[in-house]
């Protein structure tokens, strides 16, 4: 007799029927309604209306009816917060019952009951289950504290109970231990910051010794534990390390991942001539390769983790390429992680061999696979110098076969290897132009587009061909619509007499019949360029393109050491950190490899280097900060703001683009000025070093010599705080910004560092702020006019103008901020100080300052008090005229001196000031009047700060 | 850590039993599980992990069942899956065949197993040796 018979009834009065038997004194027949009973839950009845027979069944000696009644409550106690309470009774004396079994079960069901009211009532019956004599109801207690802990964190504080969880660290059952340092894990997580697994050398060493000993769970609870610890010396490290090894031989793939997590972190702190280190490198490879005979979901994630480990430390498997060929039955998730892993791994060594199989690949019947490993094949080429040439016959023959998909990928991925290695394969491009009618998706006629066009001087009919496309304009996808754009007005400047009829036709084909914004801003900067300036149009479209290398596939190195720390993680399966997609983790700190904190620079392994085809930074002319020659060369006539020599092409391309775009967020959120990331690898991307050595930041050189001798007497610069971080590395996908606001000969100048800490090259800055309270604008564009390679970091100074679009902040002085590159527009938000704001004819008559005075109504006059100023009057009276705080009167009354002040805002708002100084008392007082009394408290701040400064 | 309930699903992705360990998401969220697994089908994405919202599904097939686990946290992928393998390992050991029917003809023995083998998310003892006792 089976189970399946308790879910078969049908009759009608079910629930009062049930009721009946479970209140029968047969202990048969009352367990046998039990039964009912949760089988109608299983399949999703309500039985809750029996909640009181089903407990009042609950005192029994019988330990299946027991678990069933439990069973129930778990399910139901929830809605039935009253009734819960009847079950304390039984609970608490279930907890003193002399079966361990029993003492666990009510420990463990308690703290599945999420009620509150209950809580309180458990706290002596788990005090008495922790310190248990029998193991099995102890390491159930310590489960049953992050249950309780859950429910109510101050409650389990209060309790002590995070301490004497802390001793369960010592205890002598290695299950006890694991399931602590669980519970215990558990519970840090939601105290971000609280010391709460405060490891230590002595309960390292615990820990060490119950994982030698628990289950694999307990081992895997250890190991994800060990692997937050941060060893204080290398030889720590060294000796975890050596403990920590053998898990990498355990049958369970968990265990070896969370064993791999460990030694990778602690790894960092060996010294790299160390022979253990080599030794450490070399264990590591057989246990990975291992992982890959496992089920494919626990393959999966280990491939993941592998492609992160590749890129990390790619010695270690720098030989095992052959255990990533794909088998024929791998699932598809499988299959494209080792396409991945196989060419992050592909050398000059093991090429030959790569790409005999994927060209296997191409042939095979699933189409995503297919396309995949066709793309492969191209970043293989660009990879690898030495095999392009065989990558480009591979791919010929490829698209010999006419496999429509198979043509089409191919030829996406040439177009790759033509920018990659210019003026070397074009000899194919008679091949390609063949397939051109069997296009039809649009990245591949985009592709074939782009294709053309950079090498119309080679291409006898590039004309016609270009016609042809140009025929269905308005039904082609936008890529490609601006690709042919692209690719016309190249043709053009190459051949302007045979072309002109099409040119035109194609500029008014995307600025007057089209409505996609895109088309048209190109279509108008080209337009305005040709029809303007043929010769800086030449310079602009035709210029030599930036390189493109395979590192853009690379991880961002500060998210890889993160991600390395999460190994076996979802994160690590998703390659994102876990506060993208776990709520409520915005605030926890990321994770970090130790000695590597805060810098790309740690990965020195011996072999990245000699990964071919990684171009070195390219040579680019930016002076550093500081750089005086810099400094005195911008020493020119003009002020900051218009100084500097006309800027070249490139940026001529940008002032078109702001004024036709005349400013606002849309030019940088839709613009894709010069064409950029959307259209795929580096698609006519603009032109970008143009060699410029006079990119000097203008930061204006005479202020910079009037701060250095500013003593007192004579006024000061104006207060400019300090930089701070606007936009971190980690949200700017590597573009770091620091900044601050200055004002220098009257004009608002934003000061800011750009750093890159990203793998590729920065391009195409610019940038657009959101309305603001006082209409601040840049007055110009941005001025990076060399591109900025990795680890380089650049001072840029952007004069700001006060006549742009006004919308009330706040705070009021906040500024939001849109910054573009190549990879993506990045927003932040930055607070000025408002004393940037004060303008220099700010002194104010007295007269008028009297009348003004009293004209203000006394409701507008706000009142604050500056601590800590050890300034005379006459100090801080000088210090403030600095920064454009006017000082027209003075008066002394009875010791303490009351300065008259005035500030005129660059929007022509006045305020106006009484600064009472008392001498030997470091409090001043500001009380301030003005009309829009919204200001003052900015006006209070930029006070202390200038006072303080 | 790792997981917040456990669902066994048939092929259609009813639900044939299950047991929520932590409470942290909602029980109703595994209506979600099918739809998105024919959708990933559908675009050739199929992969062992698939999310909905900030709720993560990782599954695993047997025979004509789904075994899946969901959370909401960062959850250790390579223990949850290692686990679920290992459920069914030992319910095969527990009635020959892991399928609909002996899920249903044992229901109060899988619920005591599911109860033993995790609590509020950690694995526990998987032995069935000692299950057994």
């Amino acid at each position: 007799m089976t189970d399946s018979k308790y879910f078969t009834t049908t009759k009608k009065g079910e629930i009062f029927e049930l009721k009946a038997e479970l209140n029968s004194d047969k202990k048969e027949k009352k367990k046998e309604a039990v039964k009912k009973v949760i089988a109608s839950m299983t399949v999703g009845k309500d039985v809750s209306a029996l909640f009181p027979d089903v407990v009042n069944c609950m005192q029994t000696d019988n330990l299946e009816l027991k678990k069933l009644v439990y069973l129930y409550l778990m399910n139901y106690a929830k809605s039935q917060p009253d009734m819960a309470i009847m079950a304390v009774n039984t609970f608490v004396k279930d907890c003193e019952d002399p079966n361990p079994l029993i003492r666990a079960l009510a420990v463990r069901t308690m703290g599945c009951i999420r009620v509150d009211k209950i809580t309180e009532y458990l706290c002596e019956p788990l005090r008495k289950c922790l310190k248990d004599e029998d193991p099995y109801v102890r390491k159930t207690a310590a489960v049953c504290v992050a249950k309780l802990h859950d429910i109510n964190a101050q409650l389990v504080e209060d309790q002590g109970f995070l301490d004497t969880l802390k001793d369960l660290i010592s205890d002598s059952n290695p299950m006890v231990v694991a399931n602590a340092v669980a519970a215990l894990s558990e519970i840090a997580e939601s105290h971000p910051n609280s010391n709460l697994l405060d490891l230590n050398p002595q309960t390292i060493n615990k820990l060490l010794t119950a994982l030698n000993e628990c289950t694999e769970w307990g081992q895997i609870f250890i190991l994800d534990c060990l692997a937050n610890y941060t060893p204080r010396d290398d030889r720590e490290s060294q000796s975890i390390c050596e403990r920590v090894t053998p898990r990498l031989s355990h049958a369970n793939s968990a265990v070896v991942l969370s064993a791999v997590k460990v030694l990778m972190k602690f790894m960092e702190m060996l010294p790299k001539d160390l022979d253990y280190y080599g030794t450490l490198l070399k264990k590591l490879a057989p246990p990975l390769v291992t992982l890959l005979s496992a089920e494919p979901e626990l393959q999966y994630v280990a491939l993941r983790n592998i492609n992160l480990i590749v890129q990390r430390r790619p010695e270690i498997l720098k030989h095992e390429m052959k255990v990533f060929f794909v088998k024929y039955n791998d699932p598809i998730y499988v299959k494209l992680e080792k396409l991945d892993i196989m060419i992050r791994l592909a050398s000059q060594a093991n090429i030959a061999q790569v790409l005999a199989e994927l060209k296997e690949y191409a042939t095979e019947v699933d189409v995503d696979f297919v396309r995949k490993a066709v793309r492969a094949i191209g970043r293989c080429a660009i990879k690898v110098e030495q095999s392009a040439e065989r990558c480009v016959s591979t791919l010929l023959d490829l698209i010999q076969t006419k496999v429509n998909y198979v043509v089409q990928e191919a030829i996406v991925v040439i177009k790759d290897i033509f920018r990659k290695y210019p003026n070397k394969y074009e000899s194919v491009i008679a091949t390609l132009c063949e397939n051109l009618d069997s296009l039809d998706e649009p990245e591949a006629r985009a592709a074939m587009i782009w294709i053309v066009g950079e090498y119309a001087e080679r291409i006898d009919n590039a004309d016609e061909l270009l016609e042809s496309f140009l025929e269905g304009f308005h039904d082609e996808s936008t890529q490609v619509q601006l690709q042919l754009l692209t690719a016309i007005v190249k043709l053009f400047l190459k051949k302007p007499t045979e072309t002109q009829e099409l040119v035109q036709q194609v500029l008014s084909l995307a600025t007057q019949d089209s409505d996609n914004p895109d088309l048209r801003d190109r279509g108008y900067i080209y337009w305005r360029l040709l029809s303007t300036d043929p010769v800086a149009a030449k310079e602009v479209v035709l210029a030599e393109k930036p390189l493109i290398s395979e590192e853009t596939d690379l991880i961002e190195p500060t998210l890889l050491e993160e991600l390395i720390c999460h190994i076996g993680t979802l994160a690590s399966v998703y390659h994102k950190p876990p506060s993208a997609f776990v709520e409520g983790s915005r605030g926890v700190q990321h994770k970090r490899l130790p000695g590597s904190a805060g810098s790309g620079e740690s990965v020195e392994s011996p072999d990245t280097g000699s990964a071919a085809g990684v171009p070195d930074a390219p040579p680019a002319v930016i002076p550093s900060q500081g750089d005086l020659l810099g400094d005195l060369l911008n020493l020119d006539l003009t002020p900051p703001a218009t100084s500097g020599p006309p800027p070249p092409a490139t940026s001529g391309l940008q002032l078109g683009a702001m004024d036709l775009l005349g400013g606002g967020l849309d030019s940088l959120l839709g613009g894709d000025l010069g064409g950029g990331s959307a259209m795929g690898a580096g698609f006519g991307a603009p032109p970008a070093a143009t060699a410029a050595p006079f990119s000097a930041p203008v930061s204006g050189g005479l202020d910079d010599l009037f701060d250095l001798g500013g003593g007192v007497g004579m006024p000061m610069g104006a207060y400019s705080p300090p930089k701070t971080v606007w936009l971190p590395a980690m949200k700017g996908k590597g573009l770091e910004i620091s900044g601050t606001f200055a004002r220098r000969g009257g004009v608002i100048q934003m000061e800011m560092t750009l750093t890159n800490k990203a793998m590729s090259v920065m391009t195409d800055f610019a940038i657009q702020f959101n309305r603001n309270s006082f209409g601040l604008a840049p007055a110009g564009p941005l001025q990076v006019l060399t591109p900025l390679s990795p680890n380089q970091s650049i001072e840029v100074s952007l004069p700001l103008s006060t006549v742009g679009p006004v919308m009330k902040m706040d705070p009021l002085n906040n500024l939001q901020v849109a910054v573009k590159n190549n990879i993506d527009v990045f927003y932040f938000s930055c607070q000025y100080p408002i004393s940037m704001l004060f303008v220099e004819d700010g002194k104010m008559e007295r007269q008028v300052f009297l009348a003004t005075w009293k004209d203000i109504p006394n409701d507008n006059e706000a009142q604050f008090q500056i601590k800590d100023c050890h300034l005379s009057s006459d100090a801080a009276s000088s210090k403030l005229q600095g920064s454009n705080i006017f000082t027209i009167a003075k008066r002394t009354v009875d010791g303490q001196d009351m300065l008259y002040q005035s500030v005129k805002l660059s929007n022509g708002i006045w305020v106006l000031a009484e600064l009472r100084v008392q001498t030997g008392n470091p409090i001043f007082t500001v009380c301030l009047k003005c009309r829009a009394p919204e200001v003052s408290q900015c006006v209070f701040q930029s006070y202390e700060a200038v006072l303080k400064n | 850590m790792s997981a917040s309930a456990i669902f066994v699903l048939d092929l259609k992705g009813k639900v044939l039993i299950c047991r929520n360990y932590k409470g942290d998401v909602d029980m109703a969220e595994i209506d979600h599980f099918m739809p998105l697994l024919m959708q990933h089908e559908e675009e050739g994405l199929l992969s062992p992990v698939m999310s909905h919202g900030n709720v993560h599904f990782m599954w695993i097939k047997h025979s004509n069942l789904y075994l899946v686990a969901t959370t909401n946290k960062n959850s250790n992928a390579s223990l949850v899956y290692s686990f679920l393998y290992k459920i069914v390992e030992v319910f095969t050991e527990y009635f020959k065949e892991l399928e609909e029917e002996s899920i249903q003809d044992n229901f109060v023995v899988v619920y005591e197993l599911l109860d033993e083998l995790m609590d509020f998310g950690f694995p526990q003892t998987t032995e069935s040796k000692i299950l057994q006792e």
